[in-house]
């Protein structure tokens, strides 16, 4: 078993935060790496980015947001139980280099995995000007986190409740008419993503994005992961999941995050008969 | 069939006279709804019989026939005394896997391809498969295990990558010789494709989780959720864990795709993936299972294999109305076993031979609809002496709402490209020697699928049975690197 040893909350319950006991991938997780992790015996398999890692206390700690039945389950593990399953650390690191100015722009619980790229952007002497974007104010995560590796954090919120009201790209398309960027690193929903990727195509800026397609063994060796860039089929859990933005067929991605609707809703359903 | 007389009573020509043994079946109208096996195995007596057709040939011509050169005539002639014991040390000798081999060996093109009994007009083989699944049932029923006494510890650690037949070998045969001895597996899970790929119905999952015990009784540990190459690498394995010897049992689990227009759509899969979801993650009980499966209704199967067969009797299992399997080839040179191809028939899959698919047609939300194809027809012999099929320009199309392509594999390269010193061949399949096992990297030997491309779990297993002698020959100093 793979034990949780911290836990909170965030956005109002809908976001959890687990530090998780698995010194064995701590050792070895870089940013923008990814973790599979099952509940129980009848679990299934669910990917999570690793938003921290602490080598020498030899844990790793995942965001995630409940969406349906699986990440519900988790929400439901408290500190002391823990993961019958982690496997890790999955996927490539992010390629980090000294490059100049460096936005990182991040939406919902994709700033959770934004997070450790930010820092190690930040580390490497890149000027990083982090946007975040949410809901309102009550959704926006990990705001001092963002602010401690970087250099200026700026807010957008659907609502205008803090920052700017309006959207991630409005706020990015004012820093790339007003500065010299080097790289813009997003991740966040996929129509998020690839509006950010529109954006930056017309401005030239190389964009990296974070796909987060519907994914089993993680390793390679059941393809339903595929994703096509720039008109190639490629596997997300060993070829990414981070891609460039200007390449990635979006739609493809959306359509294909769909195929188990039907099922994942008659899943939710009797989890809930089960709870009540 | 009258058993009244037991078999050993027999005389030569009574017993030339006993026709084979049929294997007792589920119906074929029962067992398409439902996943446990389909075969049920031999009775006492129905097993004397059958076994009681070899002739026990001087020069057994099965015994080369098999990769693993199991004593067939003897354990034949044990299980006629009764002498069941005996029987399965005798096959216990050569595999680790009998219940597995007996069940899903390609026995027509081995051991019993060759037997002299079925080289007469309107005989057939002895049915050795059968005869060792009943042995090793037989023995894992009344708990009669491989009991060798295992020497003292030698000090000596080994880690074997992949907990697939070769894997499992490898580390059964260094416990027994004292050696101390680490699987690690990527899945959450050991078995291997016994596990993931082979379905339920035709290899009981109780039947490998039995042999995965085995293997933790004789002191192996077996450490799951650990993908070599990214948890830890080889190199860590030898020079900061202390691993004095390492095998590669990795499989070739990388799924090949068809590169036409339409592949990305939802509906379609590899079969690699569909059996996933179906074996290991047990989707087949979603939604008491977490995983999802899409159910299909009309069913496509692209290629005509083994993984094929396997995929389209999933399929019927899991409630689709039709399933076809299409395949650019004909019938006889399907790469499957003539019993796969059978039971499928039985079972209700209809196939459509000389027909390769161009494209995946999807509606508007992205969902597959159907299959644009063309007509082949057999041209000249291709290098490998078949005919080649050449395209007619005829265009068919084909309805379906999922298609499960299953064209094989190939070996996947996350390992051997995070390892430095390890030669592949032009497929990228890890260069071994054929005799021992080992690669171009010092004290690291491989076997099995990740050496040969896909192919049988009797050859897997043999390689891990050469390995697992050259390793301990190695470790002992007698043999040098
Ligand atoms: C590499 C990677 C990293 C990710 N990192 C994070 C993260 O840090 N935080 C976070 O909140 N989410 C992350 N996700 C998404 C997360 O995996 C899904 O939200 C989760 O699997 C949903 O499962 P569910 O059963 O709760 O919901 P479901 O009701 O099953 O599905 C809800 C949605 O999640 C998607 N989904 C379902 N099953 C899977 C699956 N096995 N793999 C991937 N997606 C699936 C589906 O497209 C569906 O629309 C990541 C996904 C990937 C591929
Ligand atoms: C659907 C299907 C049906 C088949 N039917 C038959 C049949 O009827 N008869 C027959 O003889 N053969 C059959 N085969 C082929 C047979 O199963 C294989 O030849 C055999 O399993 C190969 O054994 P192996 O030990 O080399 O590898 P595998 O059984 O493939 O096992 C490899 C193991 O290594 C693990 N692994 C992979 N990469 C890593 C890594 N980096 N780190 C740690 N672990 C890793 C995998 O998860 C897996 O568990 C079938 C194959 C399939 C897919
Ligand atoms: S292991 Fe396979 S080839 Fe050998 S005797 Fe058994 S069934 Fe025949
Ligand atoms: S070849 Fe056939 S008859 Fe001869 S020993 Fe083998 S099984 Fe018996
Ligand atoms: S998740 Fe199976 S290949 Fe990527």
């Amino acid at each position: 078993m793979y034990k949780i040893v911290r836990r909170e909350e965030m956005a109002h319950g809908t976001i959890i935060l687990n530090e998780i006991e698995a010194p064995q991938i701590a050792k070895k997780a870089k940013a923008g790496q990814f973790v599979i992790l099952i509940a129980n015996e009848r679990g299934e398999r669910i990917p999570l980015t690793m938003a921290d890692v602490d080598k020498e206390k030899g844990t790793i700690t995942i965001i995630y947001m409940i969406v349906g039945k699986s990440t519900r389950l988790f929400s439901t593990l408290k500190v002391g139980d823990g993961y019958s399953d982690v496997v890790g650390p999955l996927g490539q690191p992010t390629h980090i280099e000294k490059k100049g100015t460096v936005v990182c722009v991040g939406g919902g619980t994709g700033t959770a995995v934004l997070h450790p790229i930010t820092r190690a952007m930040y580390q490497a002497g890149n000027r990083v000007i982090a946007i975040v974007g949410a809901r309102n104010k009550d959704y926006i995560i990990m705001k001092e986190q963002m602010q401690n590796v970087s250099h200026e954090l700026r807010i957008c919120t659907d609502d205008g409740s803090e920052g700017r009201h309006g959207f991630v790209t409005e706020e990015l398309k004012e820093i790339l008419e007003s500065e010299d960027v080097a790289e813009v690193v997003a991740i966040g929903p996929v129509p998020m993503m690839k509006f950010v990727s529109k954006l930056t195509k017309e401005y030239g800026v190389p964009t990296t994005v974070s796909l987060n397609p519907i994914m089993i063994d993680g390793t390679g060796m059941c393809g339903g992961c595929r994703v096509t860039i720039g008109g190639m089929t490629k596997f997300a859990c060993v070829d990414g999941p981070e891609f460039d933005g200007h390449q990635v067929d979006f739609d493809g991605l959306m359509r294909r995050l769909l195929a188990y609707k039907t099922e994942e809703e008659h899943s939710e359903n009797c989890f809930f008969e089960q709870e009540a | 069939m009258d058993y009244e007389v037991e078999a050993k009573y027999l005389s030569k020509k009574e017993r030339r006279a006993i026709p084979r043994q049929s294997m007792p079946e589920q119906a074929p109208d029962v067992r398409n709804k439902d996943f446990s096996e389909v075969t049920l195995g031999f009775g006492l007596l129905e097993a004397q019989y059958e076994a009681a057709r070899c002739i026990q040939c001087k020069d057994p011509a099965c015994v080369k026939g098999c990769p693993v050169g199991i004593n067939i005539p003897a354990f034949l002639e044990q299980i006629v005394e009764g002498d069941l014991n005996g029987a399965i040390n005798t096959v216990w000798d050569r595999t680790a896997l009998p219940a597995v081999c007996g069940r899903v060996c390609p026995q027509e093109i081995q051991c019993e391809e060759v037997c002299v009994v079925g080289k007469k007009k309107g005989r057939e083989p002895v049915g050795i498969g059968n005869l060792e699944m009943f042995i090793a049932d037989w023995a894992r029923d009344t708990g009669v295990t491989n009991e060798v006494e295992i020497p003292p510890s030698t000090g000596k650690k080994v880690a074997v990558v992949g907990s697939g037949p070769a894997g499992i070998t490898v580390a059964g045969d260094l416990a027994k010789k004292g050696h101390d001895v680490t699987i690690y597996e990527a899945f959450h899970r050991a078995g291997g494709v016994l596990l993931y790929g082979i379905p339920e119905f035709r290899l009981a999952k109780s039947i490998v989780d039995y042999e995965i015990e085995q293997l933790k009784k004789l002191g192996v540990k077996i450490v799951c959720n650990t993908v070599v190459g990214r948890t830890v690498d080889v190199d860590e394995l030898i020079e900061e864990m202390g691993y004095d010897a390492v095998f590669i049992g990795v499989g070739a689990g990388l799924p090949n795709f068809l590169n036409i227009p339409g592949e990305d759509l939802n509906g379609v899969f590899s079969a690699n993936e569909y059996l996933t979801r179906a074996n290991l993650m047990k989707a087949f009980d979603f939604p008491k299972y977490d995983t999802p499966i899409i159910p299909g209704r009309n069913v496509a199967i692209l290629g005509a294999g083994n993984v094929a067969m396997d995929a389209a009797r999933t399929a019927i299992r899991l409630g689709a109305k039709k399933v076809t399997i299409v395949y650019r080839r004909t019938r006889e040179q399907s790469p499957s076993r003539k019993i796969e191809i059978h039971h499928a028939e039985q079972e209700g899959v209809q196939f459509k031979f000389l027909t390769s698919p161009l494209e995946f047609i999807g509606d508007a939300n992205g969902k597959l609809v159907g299959i644009n194809c063309e007509k082949m027809e057999l041209g000249e012999p291709d290098e490998g002496g078949r005919a080649r099929p050449i395209p007619t320009g005829e265009h068919e199309y084909i309805d379906c709402d999922l298609a499960i392509i299953s064209i094989g594999t190939s070996a996947n390269p996350l390992l051997t490209k995070t390892t430095e010193n390890l030669k592949l061949n032009k497929w990228g399949n890890i260069e071994a020697d054929r005799r021992t096992g080992k690669t171009t990297k010092k004290g690291v030997w491989a076997g099995g699928d990740i050496t040969l491309g896909q192919a049988t779990v009797i050859l897997a297993m043999g390689m891990g049975r050469d390995a697992a002698n050259s390793i301990d020959a190695y470790l002992k100093g007698e043999e040098e690197w």
